[in-house]
């Protein structure tokens, strides 16, 4: 499953992130916002009333906001 | 003077670094520019336990040492002793979050490692142990290497231990650098395993704040909530300012009135009391409502809700090319499209940076009021087209919304265009909520409205003395009975000008009044009063009001035309000279005020034209 997949308030563990499909600076930030693989990680807001986006995500003990097309790069499974 | 020991604060964004700045400075600071970037300088005094004073400078926040902002590249260079106007710091204090050591202590370690001497500030402690986390401070220090001191910057906890470790750190020399281990990713995970070993005990995170997301951030609620916030904010901006505004107004008169009849007639009064007092006046007259609304951004900044507003605009933002980030400096042009533009320097990709300041001066900020009111109350009637809704308040919406939509679409058009690119997205953290201090705010509140003052205050008035000469040379013989506004250079542009704007519908009254109207918007009521005051000899017509003469020499579509104008005509100097700056460079405001001033063009024609052709 990916991230922009996951129903809400599902904690799930990262599996794989897709870093080489971001380019350099959005790699970087993602990681330095939290974002690894092997953490858990669990969606609790949608924006948006009919797209959903972005996602409020909690990841260690951090809220992060990221777009749909991040999160698609995010693979997940439920813990 | 030999040079203060320099300390600088660094640390993550939202690690509550300006909070920890002010309690170890109090009201001894200085808000500043670095030289040819447009990053903020803070910097203040400092007393160490000694006696001695020593300068602090809180360094902007950012996640590492490998800058992806204008704001990040300072950080580094400060700390690698390479920025220009500033020293290398002699000892650095590193802000961690408490409550968020994960993602912090990566960049600390990396701070560590520069080799100069340094402390963490373990900060935010009172949080952290609400939010249900138990910490080992020693622990930490001996896996860092460093001292580790637990603050709570807003209660001011922990603030003299701070300095006495401080005043040991300056008696240390620095070190060569030590090359980083691993990569970015190693180095996350060996901050993530210091911050387990110093987690005694974890509970599960946030409640409070997760139950204020599940209100605020709510598919429906939460735009519901935004909007009313919203609304009530520009009722304040422009209800509560009023009386202050008329006060200021009526101060300045005062003094005008003073200063010319204390001076001698001649050029000179003219100049003190029409060029300099009225300039100065026209600028400081916006001061209570800019006030308001950085006080009402300050508290949605500081209490955390502002990055809600962001993570709520996103979506409609992204479908025009923009980030939900742009949504702030969107917001504060409503009062002034100078502090907006300044607040750009929070948006991180430089595309969606530029394309924001391009759409601010669309918003309909609020020196187009006046105009509006003017031309509405002359020539709208007062009538309700449905019950308790007028007609003239449906005009004064509607040219609201015309800047809205006109913003919208040439962000569309410019993100297909010269800004083109796929941005960055949007990638945010949402902080915990916070109460926010009354000190803090007054101390932001006043840093905000002195950067404002002394920035529009100085373009203003220069640009103010300038119109006011080319209004009043060459001089005219007073017995010649030629009018000074004619015969002068601003007089022989605005017949110039009279031929480009007259297929629009404007007469020559209104070009002349445009010229003037470049110092700020309001002016133009005004410059057209006194054009028609000067051209007045009928004695009869000399009691008439403002908008009744219009009325008698304007028709309905030329009315319309001006507004139509105003929605888009890139009429302020001020944010000329602020998007210069800003963009380093005449490339990006010459471009602006061409595409604006083309805009304007279009759109008060075409608004001619329709209304000439039915009839109105």
């Amino acid at each position: 499953m990916r991230l922009d997949e996951l129903p809400l308030n599902q904690p799930a563990t990262i599996d794989r992130i897709g870093w080489e499909r971001l380019d350099t600076v959005a790699a970087r930030r993602l990681r330095a916002l939290g974002f690894d693989e092997g953490l858990t990680v669990e969606a609790l807001h949608h924006g948006g009333l009919v797209s959903h986006d972005p996602i409020a995500c909690r990841i260690g003990r951090m809220t992060v906001a990221i777009r749909r097309n991040h999160a698609a790069l995010i693979d997940v499974s439920l813990a | 003077m030999t040079a203060l020991p320099l300390i600088a604060l660094v640390g993550n964004p939202n690690a509550g670094k300006s909070a920890l700045f002010n309690a170890l400075t109090g009201a001894r600071q200085k808000t500043g520019n670095y030289p040819g970037v447009t990053v903020e300088r803070h910097a203040g005094r400092l007393i160490l336990p000694d006696g001695r004073p020593a300068e602090l400078v809180d360094l902007p926040g950012t996640y590492s040492l490998e800058p992806t902002s204008p704001d990040e590249q300072v950080t580094r260079d400060v700390i690698t002793g390479v920025q220009a106007g500033e020293r290398r710091p002699d000892a650095l204090v590193i802000v961690v979050d408490a409550g968020n050591l994960d993602n912090h202590l990566r960049f600390a370690g990396e701070l560590i490692a520069q080799g100069i001497p340094a402390i963490i500030a373990l900060n935010m402690i009172d949080m952290a142990e609400r939010d249900g986390l138990t910490l080992d401070p020693a622990r930490l220090s001996a896996d860092l290497g460093v001292p580790v001191i637990p603050t709570v910057a807003v209660r001011k906890r922990g603030v003299e231990p701070l300095k006495d470790e401080m005043l040991t750190l300056l008696g240390k020399v620095a070190t060569p650098p030590r090359p980083l281990e691993g990569d970015f990713g190693v180095r996350q995970r060996q901050a993530r395993a210091f911050a387990k070993a110093a987690i005694l005990h974890e509970a599960p995170a946030r409640a409070t704040t997760q139950s204020i997301d599940r209100i605020v951030l709510h598919p429906v609620g939460g735009p519901i909530i935004l909007a009313v916030l919203l609304f009530v904010m520009f009722q304040a901006v422009f209800a509560w300012a009023t009386p202050f505004a008329d006060g200021i107004d009526a101060g300045v008169s005062a003094i005008h009135d003073a200063a010319f009849a204390a001076l001698p007639p001649g050029i000179f009064r003219s100049f003190v009391a029409d060029g300099l007092i009225a300039g100065v006046g026209a600028v400081i007259v916006f001061l209570p409502q800019i006030l308001i609304l950085f006080a009402f951004i300050l508290v949605l900044e500081t209490t955390g809700y502002m990055v809600r507003a962001a993570f709520l605009m996103d979506r409609l933002m992204a479908s025009v090319g923009l980030s939900g980030r742009a949504f702030i400096p969107l917001l504060s042009s409503f009062a002034c499209a100078v502090p907006g533009i300044m607040a750009t320097r929070t948006i991180e990709d430089p595309k969606d940076r530029l394309t924001t300041i391009l759409i601010a001066p669309l918003m309909t900020c609020s020196a187009r009021l006046p105009v509006y009111a003017v031309i509405i109350a002359a020539f709208i009637p007062a009538r309700n087209v449905l019950p308790g809704i007028g007609l003239q308040g449906l005009v004064l919406f509607g040219l609201y919304l015309g800047g809205i939509v006109g913003a919208l679409v040439a962000a569309l058009a410019l993100r297909r265009t010269v800004t083109k690119g796929r941005g960055m997205g949007f990638m945010m953290e949402m902080p915990r909520y916070q109460m926010p201090i009354f000190k803090n705010l007054l101390l932001g509140l006043w840093q905000r409205a002195w950067v404002f003052l002394k920035r529009a205050g100085t373009i203003i008035a220069v640009t103010t003395m300038i119109l006011w000469a080319l209004l009043n040379f060459p001089r005219v013989d007073p017995t010649s009975g030629v009018s000074q506004v004619d015969h002068s250079i601003a007089g022989h542009i605005a017949n110039g000008l009279a031929v480009v704007v007259e297929p629009i519908g404007f007469n020559r009254d209104i070009s002349l009044a445009l010229i003037p109207a470049m110092a700020a918007r309001e002016v133009a009521v005004s410059a057209l009063a006194t054009t028609y005051a000067i051209d007045d000899q009928d004695e009869s017509k000399r009691d008439q009001t403002l908008g009744e003469r219009l009325k008698g020499s304007w028709s309905l579509p030329t009315a319309l035309a001006f507004l139509a104008w105003f929605v888009f005509a890139p009429q302020c100097i001020s944010t000329i000279a602020v998007v210069r700056r800003e963009t380093n460079g005449w490339r990006w405001p010459l471009f602006m005020v061409a595409y604006l001033f083309a805009l304007a063009y279009v759109a008060a024609g075409a608004t001619f034209w329709l209304a000439t052709f039915f009839g109105l």
